[in-house]
């Protein structure tokens, strides 16, 4: 039996799409549900392995990127979600998605209560479109484990910086090996605040983070953008290779 | 017992706020050098009963991000010492945050909350304290657009949109026995912009039924009418020197269409969008509009719905949005304050303000906005235009548009206030200072979220088949939309039944609003059912309103009583045809009047010894050749100019990789930074390699000396840049969209005849045809002293086409050294309206020629595209702005490589700076030059030069027989470039 991925939708979610095509490409089986789907017992969280919360602007991204859709987390969903994840079920949150985790306090630790992190307005206080480099960081997080190359994708948006309540706690993401994933320059090596390559002003060019146990992961950039070859930017000058896929695949795989 | 109200202030932790430097440096531009601090607050303005609790939960969980912000609330109050101004919305202006403050109270279990507003709090610092009267300055010009906001020096009372009372208030407007004058009052009175003889029609009518019209029946007529609505210029009967034309859109637009008969063209100024063919099992479509006027006054909200009423079109034809293109023109953004006109907004705040409704609206609804070009010149100052276009990709012939008799009259979406009154006579009229203040009504704040729902709902409901007929509300509102719908069937509908933003609305009111995200559908009462539930998964709201009834009346009413009775007849086709007279500057080529194939290329001697309007002062020496320090600064002055240097800064707030389908990005080559000429997109959930591509051209200078050439300019331009980056050329349908003065001088409506002209001859040129189009005329502004400043013509031509294979996509980008590079097309010395000119190169008038139709292009691109298929292109880029030297320039940007060319000319300012259409630069490998060079054969081979090749030297070298004459480092290149993009903040 193939691994069901369920794609979360709330009003706003528009790269679910293309998270559900990531899923199917890796071999999952994934589909897209509306929250208020699952609020009304149409959909089941026990069918699914794998919680994919996509990019977009949820509600907007109103009153903070993420904010209204983490208290849908927080209101509606907190036992299942805290089911799901206690399971050792596999938890992805992509941009929007990422924010809505941190915001509810899902991540970096399954407090349900937002006290440590928060991803706030990028440095260069605007919106941003381009390719980041990323390199998998972390051996914890059951994502990025094994992962040996870098990823090339694509982040868009605005409110990306991953800032810290008490700079310290940095410390202890490190040794607990939180940080799943961080911005490169153009050299492969980590890009700490040097912009473009880190393009929000991350703290030490933090791009995503786990969870404790490293089967929850968040992240600004959107490695579900580049699944094929024609989407690498510079494919036209032979350049390829450093799918997002990867990711995907390295999840679905170890729930096969 | 008064409700309390209480002011919620968030701002953030570190005082690093980019958008807070960005005003604080306008205000120095304004003078206000003292200023040394800006902070900016977010403000949310509650009324309600709250308990501490309450208030607590608020600021910290809903309002106030806990780590990077600090919260506090207070009842509203003076606020003490500082130099404070405070924004708000004004009340029914849309507030998306205010009601989602509604939604997030709710989850938290806060019910007390009444009202909610938002605003912006903004705490000045400065060395010298600011007086009143310079706080209100700062307020009025930097701060609060009065169109929108309003503003006070400290706290601020908040206003929330209350209920004035219900209104079912229908008013009788006596007209059936009023003389000419008075007729001419009343439709100046109601903001009408119908001329005497549709007011004698109106007039007609009313006699023949034997009573007088309500006001509702009169709205809905003079909005029907509208030019917006009903093109009448273009259907107009046109007397010329020579001739008399039944109608523009018939003669030369949509009869390039219908000769040209290409069997994939699906629909044509038939639906809401022009519709081809994609493959055997879908279809796309594609509509480009203008929202200029509402952007001249709001620029956020107007091109915010400007995008917005896009996306409801390809929404209106079933499809699903899966790109967005955006084309501005605005005034220059240096203009010093001391020259701006009264009334008018500047245009750096006009560009900011629609980049970020464009980027508001595009990445919210997750479409990626993938094409399009910024044009700046002094006579978009008053009138900047706002071109937003977007494609839709749908399952073939699943379109249904034929409402039944008994379908239900079902609204979806958002719901119905003040918003835009009459934004569809508002866009029919001029500008003058006090345009902002009395339109205010006319401006539309989108909400992107609610759209998002609509996509989501429409897209399962299409093929679900629910509907039998679908159209958005646009401009005209329900008037408009249940209108059209009911044109051959008729309809019954109750307003009471429409949902509010808020009471008082009268019934015209609600029957005119141009509130956003609303789209109408036939629904067979068997379905509605389905329909509810699909809307109730995605909180998308749905209104059953009334039936089709097959009567052919259109019958409004409200709370039961019959407000609007009108023929369908009358309302659709007893509109007089308008006669207009134009003054066509006569043409002097055979190219315009002649049999185009036939006849031999010739270069059109542009403006006929006519200054145009908005030349530039031309010096009088001769076309002489320049030194290589003069080449080469002229080519920096090129690429550093506003029109031709870097969007990147633009570019990238836009979302254009969203749905995972863009295959050849804006921004292309070696950096990521290079200007792709077009954009191709592999849509996700077709099969195969095939692939849709845009593109645009636009070229207004040409059209300042004869708008002819403009128009076969720029349909040459879009083509060329489709084909660049491996269109089918004979796949490539186009858009026009034609902002124009005002047609009733003759001379302008000359100008649009000439266009039309060179639209058609262009069109059967290139056996391309037209699919959709959209004109937006009055583009003008009153100054003071009652003079006229009309926009420069401007056509926008969009391209959509086909490629087969997306791997087979080239971009501009040099990419090997060694690499030969060939020029492909002839070049004359055609300088009017050239970037040449507005750089400072300098051409005598009798050397001052437009470019023209080239005769020998179709073929060209034709076996260009042969080329590509077989994959010897490495490279191409079509030649524009600037010329040979500009365009050589970018390949080099974009691939950080040099080159090295020689020029075997006799005149090297023509061969690098001219302007003339139908060429292209290509990229070879030295083992393929042969086959490449096959691929042309006959009379075509003459058109291929070959130049030079791709250097691994950084450096763009030029020589004529042997002579330097450019010679400059890539780097210099792309910092000249790259300047705009680099220093500027959106």
């Amino acid at each position: 039996m193939s691994v069901r991925a369920l794609i979360l939708h709330a009003n706003g979610t528009n790269r679910d799409a293309d998270l559900a095509q990531a899923f199917e490409l890796a071999g999952a089986k994934a589909e897209i549900v509306h929250l208020n789907e699952l609020r009304n017992g149409q959909k089941n969280w026990l069918d699914y392995q794998i919680l994919g919360v996509p990019g977009g602007f949820s509600y907007a991204d109103t009153l903070g990127a993420g904010r209204l859709f983490a208290l849908d987390l927080q209101i509606y969903f907190k036992e299942q979600v805290s089911q799901f994840i206690t399971a050792g079920k596999l938890v992805l949150g992509v941009c929007n998605g990422f924010q809505a985790l941190v915001k509810s306090g899902i991540l970096p630790d399954l407090q349900f209560q937002q006290t440590a992190t928060t991803l706030t307005f990028n440095a260069k206080g605007h919106f941003e479109c381009r390719w980041v480099t990323l390199l998998p960081l972390s051996q914890t997080c059951l994502w990025t484990r094994g992962l040996n190359e870098p990823i090339y994708c694509p982040i868009a948006h605005g409110e990306g910086r991953f800032v810290l309540q008490n700079p310290a706690s940095l410390k202890t993401l490190a040794m607990n090996d939180q940080l799943a994933l961080g911005y490169a320059n153009a050299d492969d090596q980590l890009a700490e605040e040097q912009y473009p390559f880190n393009p929000n002003g991350s703290i030490n060019g933090i791009a995503g983070v786990c969870n404790l146990q490293g089967n929850v992961l968040g992240l600004m950039p959107h490695p579900e953008n580049h699944i094929f070859p024609y989407q690498h930017p510079r494919w036209t000058r032979g350049e390829q290779g450093r799918l997002g896929l990867r990711l995907f695949e390295n999840a679905v795989r170890q729930l096969s | 017992m008064t409700i309390p109200t209480y002011t919620f202030i968030v701002k953030q932790r570190d005082n690093n706020n980019p958008h807070a430097a960005g005003l604080l440096a306008d205000a120095h531009t304004l003078g206000f050098n003292q200023l040394t601090h800006i902070e900016v607050c977010d403000c949310y303005f509650i009324q309600g009963h709250l308990t501490e609790a309450d208030k607590q939960q608020l600021a910290t969980r809903l309002f106030c991000d806990p780590v990077a912000q600090i919260g506090a609330w207070q009842a509203t109050a003076p606020v003490a010492e500082q130099a404070v101004i405070e924004t708000a919305l004004r009340p029914g202006v849309t507030d998306p945050v205010a009601e989602q403050i509604q939604h997030g109270a709710q989850l938290l279990g806060i019910k007390n909350i009444e009202k909610t507003a938002t605003g912006q709090r903004f705490i000045l610092t400065s060395t010298q304290t600011l007086n009143e009267k310079e706080l209100h300055d700062l307020a009025q010009r930097l701060f609060a657009n009065a169109v929108i906001q309003y503003y006070a020096i400290g706290a601020l009372t908040p206003a929330f949109s209350s209920s004035t009372g219900s209104s079912g208030q229908v008013e009788t407007l006596p007209l059936r026995n009023l003389n000419h004058a008075q007729l001419n009052a009343l439709a100046q009175e109601r903001r009408s912009a119908l001329d005497e003889a549709e007011m004698q029609a109106i007039q007609h009518y009313y006699q023949s039924e034997q009573r007088d019209p309500t006001d509702i029946e009169f709205e809905t007529i003079a909005q029907t009418w509208s030019e917006h609505c009903s093109h009448k210029t273009f259907k107009a009967i046109i007397n010329t020197e020579d001739k008399q034309i039944n109608g523009l859109l018939n003669t030369f637009i949509r009869r390039a269409t219908e000769e040209i008969a290409a069997p994939w063209v699906w629909s044509a100024f038939v639906d809401n969008a022009g519709i081809i063919d994609f493959d055997d099992e879908y279809q796309i479509s594609f509509k480009v509009e203008t929202h200029n006027h509402p952007s001249a006054i709001e620029p956020f909200g107007g091109a915010n719905t400007g995008l917005g009423g896009v996306i409801r079109d390809v929404l209106g034809v079933s499809a699903k949005p899966i790109a967005a293109t955006d084309i501005f023109c605005f005034g220059p953004q240096d203009l010093s304050f001391t020259e701006l006109p009264e009334g008018t907004l500047h245009p750096r705040r006009i560009r900011s303000g629609v980049v970020a409704g464009v980027q508001d609206y595009g990445n919210k609804t997750g479409i990626p906005t993938v094409n399009g070009a910024i044009y700046y010149d002094e006579g978009y100052i008053a009138n900047p235009l706002v071109y937003c276009g977007c494609v839709g990709l749908a399952p073939k012939n699943k379109h249904p548009r034929d409402p039944q008799p008994g379908d239900r009259v079902i609204v979806l979406g958002g719901r119905t206030g003040r918003d835009g009154l009459r934004g569809a006579t508002f866009s029919s009229m001029t500008m003058d200072a006090q345009t902002g203040e009395v339109a205010g009504a006319s401006v539309q704040i989108g909400d992107p979220i609610i759209a998002k729902g609509l996509i989501e709902v429409i897209t399962r409901a299409c093929d679900a088949e629910i509907y039998h007929a679908i159209t958005d509300c646009g401009a005209g509102g329900l008037s408009s939309a249940v209108g059209e719908m009911a044109s051959n069937i008729g309809a019954d509908v109750e307003l009471n039944k429409v949902p509010l933003k808020y009471a008082g609305l009268a019934p015209w009111e609600i029957w005119l609003s141009e509130a956003q995200e609303r789209m109408v559908l036939a629904v067979p009462s068997v379905h509605v059912e389905a329909l509810q539930k699909i809307c109730d998964v995605f909180n998308v709201e749905l209104t059953d309103m009334g039936w089709f009834t097959g009567d052919q009346l259109l019958v409004v009413r409200f709370e039961g009583q019959v407000i609007l009775r009108l023929s369908n007849n009358f309302l659709h086709h007893d509109m007089p045809q308008r006669i207009l007279n134009a003054s066509v500057i006569p043409s002097s080529s055979s190219v315009a009047r002649g049999p185009v194939a036939a006849a031999p290329y010739r270069a059109r001697k542009a403006a006929r010894g006519r200054e145009p309007a908005y030349a530039p002062p031309l010096g009088l020496l001769e076309l002489r050749s320049l030194s290589c320090t003069e080449n080469n600064s002229l080519l920096l002055a090129l690429l550093a100019h506003p029109n031709i240097a870097s969007k990147e800064d633009v570019i990238r707030l836009y979302d254009h990789e969203v749905q995972g389908g863009t295959v050849v990005k804006p921004l292309t080559g070696a950096q990521n930074d290079g200007p792709a000429d077009g954009c191709v997109l592999k849509p996700v959930v077709t099969k195969g390699t095939r692939g849709i591509v845009l593109s645009n051209g636009l070229n207004p200078e040409i059209g300042k000396w004869d708008p002819y050439a403009m128009a076969v300019s720029v349909i040459d331009e879009a083509i060329r840049n489709a084909v660049a980056v491996g269109a089918d050329p004979k796949r490539i349908a186009i858009l026009d969209n034609f902002c124009w003065g005002d047609p009733k001088r003759p001379e302008t409506l000359g100008a649009l005849v000439a266009a039309c002209e060179g639209c058609y001859d262009a069109a059967i040129h290139y056996q391309t045809p037209f699919i959709s189009g959209k004109d937006s005329l009055n583009n003008e502004y009153v100054s003071k002293d009652k003079q006229r400043h009309a926009i420069p013509s401007t056509l926008l031509i969009s391209a959509i086409g086909i490629i087969e294979d997306v791997n087979k996509a080239v971009t501009l980008d040099f990419k090997t050294a060694g690499n030969i590079i060939y020029l492909l097309g002839n070049t004359y010395a055609e300088f009017a309206g050239s970037h040449f000119i507005k750089c400072g190169g300098q051409v005598s008038v009798a050397e001052m020629f437009a470019p023209g139709l080239p005769e020998y292009a179709p073929e060209l691109y034709a076996n260009l595209h042969q080329a590509m298929q077989k994959q010897y292109v490495r490279a191409c880029h079509d030649l524009s702005e600037g010329g040979l030297a500009v365009a050589l320039a970018e390949m080099c940007i974009a691939g950080r490589l040099g080159c090295a060319i020689n020029l075997i000319v006799a005149d090297a300012t023509t061969a690098l700076f001219s302007e003339s259409n139908g060429r292209l630069l290509v990229e070879i490998m030295p083992e393929n030059c042969a086959a490449f060079e096959a691929c042309f054969a006959g009379e075509q081979a003459k058109l291929l030069t070959r130049l030079g090749e791709v250097t691994a030297a950084q450096q763009l070298m030029i020589t004529q027989q042997k002579q330097t004459i450019i010679k400059l480092a890539v780097n210099e290149l792309v910092s000249a470039w790259q300047r705009l993009a680099k220093k500027e903040e959106v």
